[in-house]
């Protein structure tokens, strides 16, 4: 029965490619580690080169966790995104709630100096920033919900979105333009995105906050699988709308909003993700698409991170880059060959 | 407990249980100043298994009525209950255990096989995940078979056609296992089988499964034959009765202006004035 089709196969074969990339994601990089001993390094077997081990522990580990941590994250934010607002293009980019945390970035790193002195060093702390992202994503979030709850139309609710995407912009600009070389030199390059620089306790806390939000995603599924429907029908089947809103909206703005403040704003998982999965899975089933798109968010990320790395070269291109242009041509082959967008 | 079974039986064979049932209701819109009153004086009484239809011009407030019976709406004034508990009183998981309903919208996503649709049916009754159970893949299987769609099963729904697609609504419905289905126009956009087609699906869905079954519909030769009971709208009145009372009284003369069509009492339908 298609009902109870649990995508056993697909599922082992994701796992198992998963764990292929993250060894694949700590191997490769400027020093390329063989892959034995990444393996001997991470059960705790001694590798007999220090170096290696410190990079692996220190540098390469947090950061191909990070990886899974934000394509997953991002991934299951903007599936969210599309059920809830039934709009294919929704996703935390496209609603602007990336653009809230740019925005609160920005007033941290560039507007820190209007208060001067000691405040400042306290201001561009690296959880100033974290707190500010948060506080952009979360703020921009409830102000288009409010918004969507008075317009009907969900296209309405997108072009409001792109026009706090330009609202965002020209006060950058207008804060770049008083701000010095150094501070728009910082906010320029967490604007690239990057999933190393991690601390373990940096990450620590981005995974407190990323569980939350996957928790709350995992608590929402039947409540997503009931929107399928539309809002009355939805309604009709005893679901109350306005709590699963908020717990959606609270998810998304948890994974997309704490993500972006750490990693910066990545490009592109979060909408094309969710429209790989679908066509691939061929379902609108989130009891299967969740986990699915989890595990092809992960992957992407990874393998998008090893690209970047340049193996065997110290050079290290924007994460961000490289997720539209290796992300971008898959979803165009993926709907040319379908001819028909699943959604 | 078995004689408290039997003189349940027993009071229901002598008084059809009642379903649903409005007490001086009025509806309409309200605004901070403003009052529209769409219908007022509205009593009406629906009893188990009855098919009911909803009769009355474009714009003369089916919709509302509608709207307000599920609780869409805030009425205006009296009292709307089912199951002889005021529908305000209901959670919004209780009410769906109660009523289902079939609405004009489409689907949010038709990306759906039709038995995952189906099977949307039973959220008020699955777990937080929404897993089915032994039980509720019976209830499923058998709201296909009787609705006849048992071959759509493993179609997705935007393969399906305009009729075969309000069938699967209609399944969905049944699914959710309630008293009272409440159905916005289900014979909209459909060719004349298929029209005559869905009513007749319901009338038998009525009598086998002994639901309350509502629907509103512009197909009044249709609704006059197959319905049990009608509720007629007309601009001052809201009339319910038979179909053949409802003729006797002359209630469909009076349904819309008398310069295009008249009603043929004698054939029970609609004739352009030649």
């Amino acid at each position: 029965m298609p009902y109870t089709k649990t995508y056993k196969l697909p599922f082992v074969a994701l796992i198992l490619v998963l764990f292929l990339c993250f060894f694949a994601n700590i191997s490769l990089g400027s020093v390329s580690i063989p892959f034995q001993d990444v393996f001997n390094s991470l059960i705790g077997n001694s590798t007999g080169n220090e170096s290696w081990q410190h990079i692996i522990h220190e540098y390469r580990l947090p950061k191909a966790i990070t990886s899974i941590i934000v394509g997953s994250g991002l991934g299951i934010s903007g599936l969210l995104m599309q059920t809830l607002f039934r709009n294919p293009l929704a996703g935390p980019f496209v609603l602007g709630i990336t653009s809230g945390s740019s925005l609160g970035v920005a007033l941290v790193i560039m507007g820190a100096s209007a208060f001067g002195g000691t405040l400042a060093s306290v201001l561009v702390s690296k959880w100033s920033i974290v707190i500010a992202a948060s506080l952009g994503s979360f703020t921009v979030l409830l102000v288009v919900l409010i918004i969507s709850n008075r317009v009907r139309d969900t296209m309405a609710i997108l072009i409001i979105g792109l026009m706090f995407g330009s609202i965002t912009s020209a006060t950058v600009s207008v804060l770049s333009y008083f701000s010095s070389a150094e501070e728009l030199q910082q906010y320029i390059f967490w604007g690239f995105g990057s999933v190393g620089n991690l601390t373990w306790y940096e990450l620590f806390i981005l995974f407190i906050i990323y569980a939350i939000g996957i928790l709350i995603s995992l608590s929402s599924i039947k409540a997503l699988n009931t929107l399928l429907l539309g809002e009355n029908y939805a309604k009709s089947l005893g679901l109350n709308i306005k709590t699963s809103r908020l717990l959606i909206i609270i998810a998304t703005s948890l994974l997309a909003g704490t993500i972006t403040a750490f990693a910066g704003p990545i490009a592109f998982i979060g909408l094309a993700i969710p429209h790989m999965t679908r066509q691939i899975f061929n379902t609108s089933n989130h009891k299967i698409l969740l986990p699915a798109v989890f595990l092809f968010g992960a992957i992407t990320m990874l393998i998008c991170d090893s690209i970047a790395q340049l193996p065997s070269s110290d050079l290290t291109l924007p994460i961000n880059a490289i997720t539209s242009l290796i992300g971008a041509p898959v979803i165009i082959w993926l709907l040319v060959r379908k001819r028909k967008m699943m959604f | 407990m078995e004689f408290e079974v039997f003189l349940l039986e027993f009071m229901t064979k002598n008084k059809p249980h009642i379903v649903l049932k409005t007490q001086d209701l009025t509806i309409g819109y309200a605004s901070k100043k403003v009052k529209t009153v769409i219908a007022s004086n509205i009593n009406i009484e629906l009893h188990k298994g009855e098919l009911v239809g909803l009769i009355g011009a474009n714009g003369i407030g089916k919709s509302t009525l509608l709207r307000t019976l599920t609780n869409v709406q805030h009425k205006l004034d009296g009292n709307v209950s089912i199951n002889n508990l005021p529908i305000e009183n209901y959670s919004n998981i209780n009410l769906a255990k109660v009523l289902s309903l079939v609405l004009t919208e489409s689907l949010g996503s038709k990306n759906l096989t039709v038995f995952e649709l189906i099977a949307l049916g039973r959220q008020p009754y699955t777990n937080w995940v929404g897993n089915l159970t032994v039980d509720d893949f019976k209830i499923i299987n058998q709201c296909l078979l009787q609705t006849n769609i048992e071959e759509l099963k493993h179609k997705k729904c935007y393969e399906l056609s305009d009729g075969q697609l309000q069938k699967v609504m209609i399944a969905r419905a049944l699914a959710q296992d309630t008293d009272l289905i409440i159905l916005d126009e289900p014979t909209t956009h459909l060719d004349m089988y298929h029209k005559a087609y869905i009513l007749k699906l319901l009338q038998k869905l009525a009598k086998e499964t002994n639901k309350t079954i509502l629907f509103s519909s512009h197909e009044i030769d249709l609704a006059i034959q197959l319905c049990d009971t009608l509720i007629v709208m007309t601009k001052d009145t809201v009339t319910i009765d038979q179909p053949c009372n409802l003729i006797e009284k002359g209630v469909f003369n009076d349904l819309f202006p008398k310069d295009l069509i008249v009603f043929d009492n004698k054939m029970g339908s609609f004739r352009v004035k030649k």
